[in-house]
């Protein structure tokens, strides 16, 4: 109990901001760009918005390459095991953005076919609304992440292994 | 050496699918010997949503069927049911709705290069093709407030006019295209590993392209001089003087000329568009409640990736009783088997892309 | 029928085909009609292939837009059956359209016109997914769009939007 809440400490806690900062500032995108948000993702990562800015231009294919799982799009009952699949294949630590208003909520599709919301199946850090949201909107959200992540420990494994940093 | 036949799975998440695709390859060796497409990993049920919904509030539905081209969904679905409640659309309306759908064309067709280019290992052409969209995209901001799935127009017509400064950002648009074609030209037309790449695959003939439904660039690329734009013109299409480029080999490199080509010609119809435009009304005198009285009615248009129609069943309420969308990449899809047989794994990639599918609008 | 022969004074070729058609099916209730400037038929359900075999070798209909399933739960009278499979056939190059109508009722099985027209393959699968209507010599009669183990076909009218749990 104690060990989780006890500070860092001067050493634990520079290098706690050395990871973060080399973390948020290197991520590397697993683009699952499932419908009209994947649209404007992929206009994120071009010349005019360039997400490269934020060391976020190498969009891997494969999930075990990928560290933040952007889902762009509206997840529906067929590809949420698809989805689960994937996730679980990404190693840790691993983040995750809801983007658009399908992936945070089911969307404009209260239907039969669509899965309400992809925090149903996976832990969500950031949510991006908008249908579909701006690059600029989506790159406000990207910043977002970037704060949470460097409020992290991920020393926390050195001294207190038994409590988890990233869940 | 003996025959094995092993079955790949391109799952629904691969980079070079353009959505959620799935298609299941039986190969021997490299050569593919069957393929069988796998849909349904976006079906969102928008038909069923359409009868639950008025009239005025299916639009919007429609923009997430082609997100490419979302004024062209809009478009087809608006005069189809402008023909089932009799209602006329002024002339100066039926132009400004032609310029909105062509430049959709030209963000369709230029993000399409992007993607069958970057698919096949030419990624700067991506860059291009999304940069000189980005051009497009600012004009429906300033227009509409949207960017990608817009509802720019409305029944009767078109929500607000055009104002001097949006035609001033439509022709900057329209100037810079041709420098841009050109360098994506000078990198991929006479490119000996595009040719190699592009040329003599993917190949289907005339008469098996029309007996599998397949309509749109691909069918014009085997020769075939099908536009909807010419044979049954609509929205005053008739007005404009463009021409429909025509293929002769049916294979890839054929329906990349094809598409550039369009590109050109629609830019062409634009600039007309612009000259002549009309005065009057943008917008026809349309009641706040729209009630329509049993009857059916089936109409289609030329969108850019094929003929694309709407099957509208009214019941007398405001609402519809049966909204049926033909999407032209639901049957296009279905011919990937035959123009795959026998080509590499590689070149399924190639052709795949040269079909230019949407997997918005196949599963609806 | 004079009536509807008159109403297509304007449409030649339409005329033409409803010539031919109401001369070689006489009593064979052909129901014609002319809304909006489509002509649609309905055609009992036997004759179907038989029809279609001549709309499209001896009319010019060579190719098959879309085939259109309906489910007539809420809007159909006294003593007609549930569904309704609709086939919009189109001439090329001469351009017309034809609405092609058939009745079916729940429990029946529908004929496939997958060896007319190839373009009909999967909108039959999709009819046979969403509202269950079986068609006899289908290739492949699978489902597309929903799991294969799914329960129910979403597009009837009896089911509900949200979906059952």
């Amino acid at each position: 109990m104690t060990e989780k809440n006890a500070k860092p400490g001067f050493f634990f806690g520079s290098l706690d901001k050395l990871i973060t900062w080399a973390q948020k500032n290197s991520l590397w995108p697993f683009g699952s760009g499932l419908a009209c948000c994947a649209i404007e993702m992929i206009a994120t990562a071009a010349s005019h918005y360039d997400i490269s800015r934020f060391g976020m231009e190498l969009f891997r294919a494969s999930p075990r390459q990928a560290d933040l799982f952007i889902i762009a799009g509206t997840v529906t009952n067929k590809m949420a095991p698809v989805v689960r699949r994937l996730w679980e294949q990404m190693p840790d630590p691993k983040w995750v953005v809801a983007m658009g208003n399908c992936a945070v909520s089911g969307g404009p599709f209260p239907t039969y076919a669509v899965l309400q919301g992809v925090d149903k199946i996976l832990p969500v850090d950031v949510y991006i609304a908008g249908c579909p949201p701006t690059p600029q909107g989506l790159l406000e959200g990207l910043m977002l992440l970037q704060k949470k992540i460097a409020k992290e420990h991920p020393t926390r494994m050195i001294y207190a292994r038994d409590a988890r940093t990233t869940e | 050496m003996a025959f094995k036949e092993i079955e790949l799975n391109m799952g629904p998440q691969h980079p070079s699918t353009h959505g959620v695709l799935r298609l299941k390859l039986a190969v021997d060796n490299e050569v593919v010997l069957r393929v069988e497409p796998v849909v349904g990993y976006l079906h969102r049920g928008i038909e069923k949503l359409c009868e639950h919904h008025t009239y005025f509030q299916i639009t919007p539905y429609t923009d997430r069927l082609d997100y490419f081209a979302a004024t062209q969904n809009n478009l087809a679905y608006l005069l189809a049911v402008e023909k089932l409640a009799g209602i006329e659309v002024p002339k100066r309306g039926q132009y400004i709705r032609v310029i909105l759908a062509e430049l959709q064309r030209l963000a369709s067709h230029l993000a399409w290069i992007g993607f069958n280019a970057n698919d096949i290992g030419a990624m700067s052409v991506l860059l291009y093709g999304f940069a000189e969209r980005e051009g497009i995209l600012e004009i429906f901001e300033e227009y509409i407030g949207a960017r990608l799935t817009i509802h720019s127009l409305r029944i009767g017509g078109v929500p607000h006019d055009l104002d001097a400064k949006i035609i001033s950002m439509i022709l900057a648009a329209l100037d810079s295209i041709p420098a841009r074609l050109k360098d994506i030209e000078m990198l991929l037309s006479d490119n000996r590993i595009w040719k190699h790449r592009t040329q003599g695959v993917g190949v289907i003939p005339a008469d098996e392209a029309l007996a599998l439904g397949l309509t749109g660039p691909a069918l014009r690329a085997a020769g075939v001089r099908w536009d909807i734009r010419k044979n049954i013109p609509y929205s005053s299409y008739e007005d404009f003087d463009f021409d429909v480029p025509l293929g002769t080999n049916s294979d890839v490199y054929d329906r990349y000329l094809v598409r550039l080509e369009e590109i050109r010609q629609s830019v062409r119809i634009i600039r007309q568009a612009i000259a002549k435009l009309p005065g009057g009304e943008s917008r026809a005198k349309v009641p706040k409640i729209l009630k329509i009285p049993a009857g059916e009615v089936f109409h289609s248009i030329e969108a850019p990736k094929g003929e694309l129609g709407f099957y509208i069943q009214a019941n007398g309420s405001e609402k519809p009783e049966r909204v049926k969308i033909k999407v032209p990449s639901f049957i296009n899809l279905q011919s990937l088997e035959r123009m795959c047989r026998g080509y590499l794994i590689a070149d399924v990639v190639a052709i795949l892309g040269s079909l230019d599918i949407v997997l918005g609008e196949i599963d609806k | 029928m004079p009536e509807m022969r008159e109403q297509l004074n304007n449409f030649p070729i339409l005329q033409n085909v409803f010539d031919k058609l109401s001369r070689t099916f006489p009593g064979q209730e052909l129901v014609f009609s002319f809304d909006r400037q489509e002509l649609a038929v309905r055609v009992p359900k036997e004759h179907l292939l038989k029809i279609l075999t001549f709309l499209k070798d001896d009319c010019g209909f060579n190719t098959l837009s879309d085939v259109i399933g309906l489910d007539n739960l809420n809007i159909r009278k006294e003593g007609e059956k549930r569904f309704a499979i609709l086939y919009q056939l189109y001439m090329f190059p001469a351009v017309q359209r034809l609405r092609v109508r058939v009745e079916i009722g729940e429990n029946e099985v529908a004929d496939s016109i997958v060896p007319l027209y190839p373009a009909a393959d999967w909108a039959e699968r999709e009819i046979y997914d969403m509202f269950g209507i079986r068609f006899a010599h289908h290739p492949n009669l699978r489902r597309i769009y929903m799991d294969d183990e799914w329960d129910g076909f979403p597009l009837r009218k009896d089911y509900p939007l949200e979906g059952k749990k």
